[in-house]
């Protein structure tokens, strides 16, 4: 019984299966994942999904781009990780996951996308595995028939570290108005927008663009198409949460069963409220993706930063607390 | 979490007599002082930190294989339950679902609402999302149980797990009338445990008393009907109706594997505080309470049962009681190995630690309830 209830709040988690797992350049590896019951195979060429593995008992979650083709992989998504020497769940996904292995999934996410149809002029600027989302674009064009007039200034440290370079190459040779500029940093120094932009794609300015790289990559980008007056041509992923779904008012948050409460502003989740009052909030990815934290909303309303969602309490209505702010006094079953 | 509330630090001893102790001790624990104390606060805090280190994968796997187990009695046994016209399968699928309710209560439920699995962090076994087989709500039971019955263990006016605001099971609660019938009625809460458990979270006699707004009380015991009636519904409507011709006796073995339950859990939870070895404490003595003082408040409260490992399974390890009293939200398949350890220091220390079969607690368990139905009953021996 209590699994029907459970499916009916919610709180039963999408599950996929580990197909394979195949390396690729730059110790990062592409996951094949077969997903489980209730995954539509509807996601946008350039959506992240979430990914949670146990590891050593506890669920770890981080979200990492689509590399597949929605119209082409029907049974199959995958995704492409790099490991990074400090990531515990990347280095667990490169080189501990065997095939056979079930991992918990979140539905794809993010405006990070490509346009159906595309615009007829594109330019990507990516760093390292900030390929990953752009991959999924060009396949998806590519797949379609539709690859329009392309640019794609790629960084990366070295040409044995970047990856899928067989396969851009390919496209390379295959499509006239595919350009490709590989940047080896350890070679070339590093890609700066500023000073290159105008040599690498003169006609950046006519052009829709999608950035995805390191935080300095992203913040340079921002200031070169703002300075430029173009803000709305650029598209920029970051690979953390993004609560700018609107400020709220804040209030005051009650804790029922701990019978504490806390005075936030609209800027504080609150799961940084309950913390801050020393109560032990359920956390897990602290980005939204996992619902590890979920949490009962007795009365009142909440905001979701990420998109403004508003949420009303009562009805068994289930919230995020990572992700959600007070729209003025509420209470939460904790 | 919920102890932090009266948990104190050593270092707040501000009431400290000529005797080198802080408020009344029980006589039990007289002969140590407040640095022996904070020692033995230290060394259980010790135990408890080496377990959290070592939780991982095999811990995961044990909830998730007991889940399993579980849900594959419960389905097994409705299965034969569709056909109970024949004999054998009531029987079996009867058995199979009592022994897969009492799973799901106790080693299940009891431990996942008490937060013992939240650290996986998998929202589908979480103290905050878990809703359970049984009367009470998860909710309401969290609050009671969880809350005031961990923290104010065995206080007399504030522990209201002391004989469940019904019964008359400490002498130094002042004797009533009614408590005459009280071996009667004990058999009545058995068979009806878990509605005894669901009406006593909502706290009835605070509403008589008028410290609990009957506006409260009428919103919970709403919350509390749409559980029950869900309970009723399902285990003596829908899988009766389900069975076709075999409705009644579909409807019959239901009925027995919730009684069967019942019965169980009334008889382990009552063995775990209330046998003569288990002390009671008075709001006075919680005044001041350190750590160590708080532990010791709750070891001298509770009262073990020994057994093979399938009953401590089947009693959802609260056979161990005295380490799940110490540490409530520990994993209760740890509680195994940690026991050894406790006793240890408990017998370092010169500190009781009452432990016994479950025929001869049960025993004497209602003995008591039979001697305190009069007045009297004097001191504990």
């Amino acid at each position: 019984m209590t699994s029907a209830s459970r499916l009916e709040l919610g709180l039963r988690q999408l599950r996929g299966q580990i197909v394979s797992v195949i390396p690729e350049a730059d110790s990062a590896a592409t996951l094949v994942i077969k997903p489980g019951w209730g995954w539509h195979f509807a996601h946008r060429p350039g959506q992240y999904l979430g990914i949670g593995v146990a590891v050593d008992g506890r669920f770890h979650w981080r979200s990492y781009s689509l590399t597949s083709v929605p119209t082409r992989d029907r049974d199959h998504v995958s995704i492409t990780v790099k490991a990074m020497p400090e990531g515990l769940l990347s280095t667990h996904l490169v080189q501990g996951v065997r095939p056979g292995a079930i991992v918990r999934l979140a539905p794809p996410r993010g405006e990070f996308v490509l346009p159906d149809p595309p615009p007829e002029k594109l330019l990507f600027v990516t760093g390292g595995s900030g390929i990953t989302p752009v991959i999924a674009m060009l396949r998806t064009m590519d797949d379609r028939g539709t690859l329009p007039d392309v640019v794609l200034a790629h960084s990366a440290p070295a040409a044995e570290a970047m990856l899928f370079r067989a396969e851009l190459h390919d496209l390379w040779r295959r499509h006239s108005r595919f350009h490709l500029h590989e940047q080896f940093t350890r070679r070339d120094g590093q890609l700066s927008l500023r000073s290159d932009l105008d040599q690498l794609c003169p006609d950046w300015r006519d052009r829709q663009s999608w950035v995805c790289g390191p935080t300095t990559m992203l913040r340079e980008a921002a200031q070169v198409w703002a300075a430029a007056g173009l803000a709305e041509a650029l598209h920029l992923e970051r690979f953390s949460a993004d609560l700018a779904g609107g400020e709220t008012q804040g209030g005051t948050v009650h804790f029922t069963a701990s019978g504490r409460t806390a005075v936030v502003d609209g800027a504080t989740t609150l799961m940084q409220a309950g913390e801050r009052a020393g109560i032990p909030m359920p956390f897990g990815c602290r980005m939204g993706i996992c619902h590890t934290c979920v949490v009962p909303l007795r009365s009142g309303r909440v905001r979701d930063l990420r998109d403004g969602t508003e949420h009303d309490g009562g009805h068994q209505t289930m919230v995020q607390t990572c992700i959600t702010a007070a729209a003025g006094d509420c209470s939460l079953d904790l | 979490m919920s102890t932090s509330t009266i948990a104190k630090t050593a270092s707040d001893t501000a009431n400290e007599t000529s005797t080198g102790r802080t408020a009344s001790a029980p006589a039990s624990a007289a002969h140590l002082t407040d640095a022996d104390l904070e020692r033995f606060g230290a060394e259980l805090d010790a135990i408890r930190a080496s377990v959290i280190d070592d939780l991982g994968e095999s811990d995961a796997r044990y909830i998730r294989r007991v889940i399993a187990v579980q849900r594959g009695l419960e389905v097994g046994g409705r299965g034969l339950l569709l056909v109970s016209l024949f004999p054998p399968a009531w029987v079996a699928g009867t058995g199979a679902l009592a022994v897969a309710k009492i799973l799901e209560n106790m080693e299940i439920g009891h431990n996942v609402l008490h937060g013992q699995w939240d650290w996986m962090g998998d929202p589908e076994i979480h103290s905050s999302t878990w809703e359970w087989d049984f009367a009470p709500t998860a909710k309401g039971w969290k609050h009671s149980h969880n809350y005031v019955h961990h923290t104010f263990t065995n206080v007399l006016g504030k522990d209201r797990d002391l004989g469940y605001a019904v019964m008359r099971i400490d002498p130094e609660q002042p004797w009533k009338p009614i408590y005459l019938l009280q071996p009667i009625y004990n058999i009545g809460l058995a068979l009806g445990f878990e509605y005894g458990i669901a009406i006593y979270d909502i706290e009835l006699e605070k509403v008589a008393a008028g410290t609990k707004p009957w506006s409260v009380a009428k919103t919970e015991l709403a919350g509390l009907w749409r559980k029950v009636s869900g309970q009723l519904v399902k285990d003596y409507l829908a899988f009766p109706l389900l069975s076709g011709l075999a409705a009644p006796t579909t409807l019959l073995g239901n009925l027995v594997a919730n009684v069967t339950r019942n019965v169980w859990s009334h008889s382990v939870i009552f063995c775990g505080h209330f046998p003569s070895g288990a002390e009671t404490f008075t709001e006075d003595q919680l005044g001041d309470e350190t750590r160590g003082q708080w532990y010791l408040r709750q070891l001298l409260g509770s009262s073990n049962l020994d057994g093979p490992p399938l009953m401590h399974i089947m009693t959802g390890n609260l056979s161990h009681q005295i380490e799940h009293h110490l540490f409530p939200d520990l994993p209760s398949n740890r509680y195994a190995e940690v026991a050894p350890k406790i006793r240890e220091v408990c017998e370092r220390y010169q500190l009781p630690y009452t432990s016994g079969p479950l025929y001869q607690q049960y025993a004497d368990v209602l003995a008591t309830i039979a001697r305190l139905a009069l007045p009297g009953g004097g001191p504990k021996p």
